[in-house]
């Protein structure tokens, strides 16, 4: 969700998750997809940019270390697929990446930093359409934080942070940010 | 962005940039299976075409199809407007229809910014006469970038790169508008044309003027060849066309003289044998098929980011 993850603005807000706690539960997601998956054999992460991206690389770093298994990783830009084009200026595009061998026949597992409204993941599924047949899709976030607004859920949920819709969650990465945690801020929350 | 794409001085170097991106993302579509976006859908592109044209003409037409925007293709031949339609009258009548985009190429100079006046829509220039061609300058720096930085030079421009433009500078439109971009993007152009093919303004162009197509060779990055336009030459612009060639026409020989990677770019059609040689067209500097191919790239990504956000407010339009 670029909307809910835009950087520095949200440094002021209260932290929920600090390095130490995003490294935890990014090693708990890369174990679940190992086991979930009988291991990883065609495994494929694909990370939704900006944040998603490094959040994949990181999961497939894990899994390597714990395997000894070179997961393929990538990059997904969903950003012609959205539904909200119109409401906004034209964007930028982010980058796609495939691995070499593609999408067919993999398990391929979406990767983004917050889970909301699943839009975003509905047009990353429209986009791998275009792509390829992958077997299976899941879907690994960082932070739920509740309030779909489409029939989506995530398979792999780094906290589930109960929030209100006029609270903003910021999601900081050292690749992107320059640090790593996780902020709300917003109504009612500010310490 | 601005609203529309008349001259390629209405875009800033920030502007150039993202459109130079945006079609660096959108060039690996080429490789996949499903070469669609579904970016556009429901959206509508007339091409409005009162001159011949082949490859502009199709790879707008291409470009507006993979971002499924439904295009609708006008040739001034076999219209109303050979009953004398004034441009005008056809322009409305397109708006009566709901374009959400007019690309138009007219062979009145400034016929794009007076249609801008007239539509809803945004008006992309595909060539007014002897004016401006912005699409081809960005499309040609597109190309430059990928050729000489690699795949990998998202967000640089072109700075430093010596770019001499050779030939019939007087009426090409391609000429201006790819001084004023490559300029832009941080280029250094060189005009290298017989004194009579040279506009009377070109000293006021952010560019160097050179009348010794030899001595710019041994300096140049990128030779850009242009077509002599034999069917806008109402004068003797110079005395055969042989002694044209001799002199300003690019031959393997000449190309000899080029540095290691330099490249050859032509924005086609071409006199082979008048401006470039055969030879030199085909061989592995010449970047002519390229062009063509990263010509719908770069027209998906003005396409995208001039109808794929929000509309421009209403008020825009009476300027």
């Amino acid at each position: 969700m670029c909307a809910a993850s835009s950087p520095v603005a949200g440094r002021d807000g209260l932290a929920v998750l600090d390095a130490e706690q995003i490294r935890r539960a990014l090693t708990r997601i890369a174990h679940e997809i190992l086991e979930r998956t009988h291991g990883g054999d065609g495994v494929i992460l694909l990370g939704i940019p900006t944040r998603g991206v490094p959040l994949a690389r990181r999961l497939a770093a894990r899994i390597g270390e714990f395997e000894r298994l070179d997961v393929p990783c990538g990059s997904l830009d969903v950003t012609m697929h959205r539904d909200d084009l119109r409401l906004h200026p034209a964007r930028a595009l982010g980058r796609t990446d495939l691995p070499p061998g593609g999408v067919d026949g993999t398990t391929v597992v979406l990767v983004d930093d917050v889970l909301y409204s699943g839009r975003t993941v509905r047009a990353a599924l429209d986009a791998l359409n275009d792509l390829g047949r992958p077997r299976a899709v899941q879907l690994a976030v960082l932070v739920d934080r509740g309030h779909r607004e489409l029939p989506i859920r995530a398979d792999y949920v780094g906290k589930n942070l109960p929030t209100s819709q006029r609270e903003v969650v910021h999601v900081l990465l050292t690749e992107v940010d320059g640090q790593d945690g996780v902020m709300i801020s917003g109504e009612g929350r500010r310490p | 962005m601005k609203r529309h794409l008349i001259s390629a001085a209405d875009l800033s170097r920030a502007d150039a940039l993202l459109i130079l991106d945006t079609a660096e993302e959108l060039a690996s579509l080429a490789d996949r299976p499903i070469k669609k976006l579904p970016t556009l859908r429901g959206r509508t592109v007339v091409n409005l075409f009162y001159e011949d044209s082949t490859r502009t003409r199709i790879s707008f037409e291409a470009a507006a199809k993979r971002l499924s925007a439904d295009v609708i293709n006008f040739s001034a031949k076999g219209s109303s407007v050979a009953k004398g339609e004034s441009l005008k009258d056809t322009a409305l009548t397109l708006e009566a229809m709901g374009a959400d985009a007019v690309v138009i190429r007219h062979g009145a100079s400034g016929a794009a910014h007076r249609l801008a006046g007239w539509v809803q829509g945004s008006v992309l220039n595909a060539g007014d006469g002897t004016h401006e061609h912005p699409t081809q300058a960005l499309l040609d720096a597109f190309t430059i970038r990928r050729r000489l930085k690699g795949a990998d030079a998202r967000g640089t421009g072109l700075d430093g790169l010596r770019v001499t433009i050779v030939g019939d500078v007087l009426h090409s439109r391609v000429a201006r508008s790819n001084v004023l971009l490559l300029s832009t993007l941080g280029a250094e152009v060189t005009l290298a044309a017989p004194p009579t093919l040279l506009p009377l303004a070109v000293g006021s162009w952010p560019c160097a003027v050179s009348y010794d197509l030899d001595s710019e060779l041994p300096k140049s990055d990128v030779v850009m060849m242009l077509r002599v336009q034999q069917e806008r030459m109402t004068a003797a612009y110079f005395p055969s066309v042989r002694e044209y060639s001799r002199r300003y026409g690019l031959d393997a020989a000449r190309m000899a003289r080029l540095p290691g990677p330099a490249i050859v770019m032509h924005p086609g059609p071409m006199n082979r044998g008048v401006e470039i040689a055969a030879e030199v067209a085909d061989s592995v500097r010449s970047t002519i098929v390229e062009q063509v191919a990263n010509g719908v790239t770069t027209r998906m990504a003005v396409l995208y980011l001039l109808l794929g956000g929000m509309e421009f407010p209403a008020t825009e339009v009476a300027q």
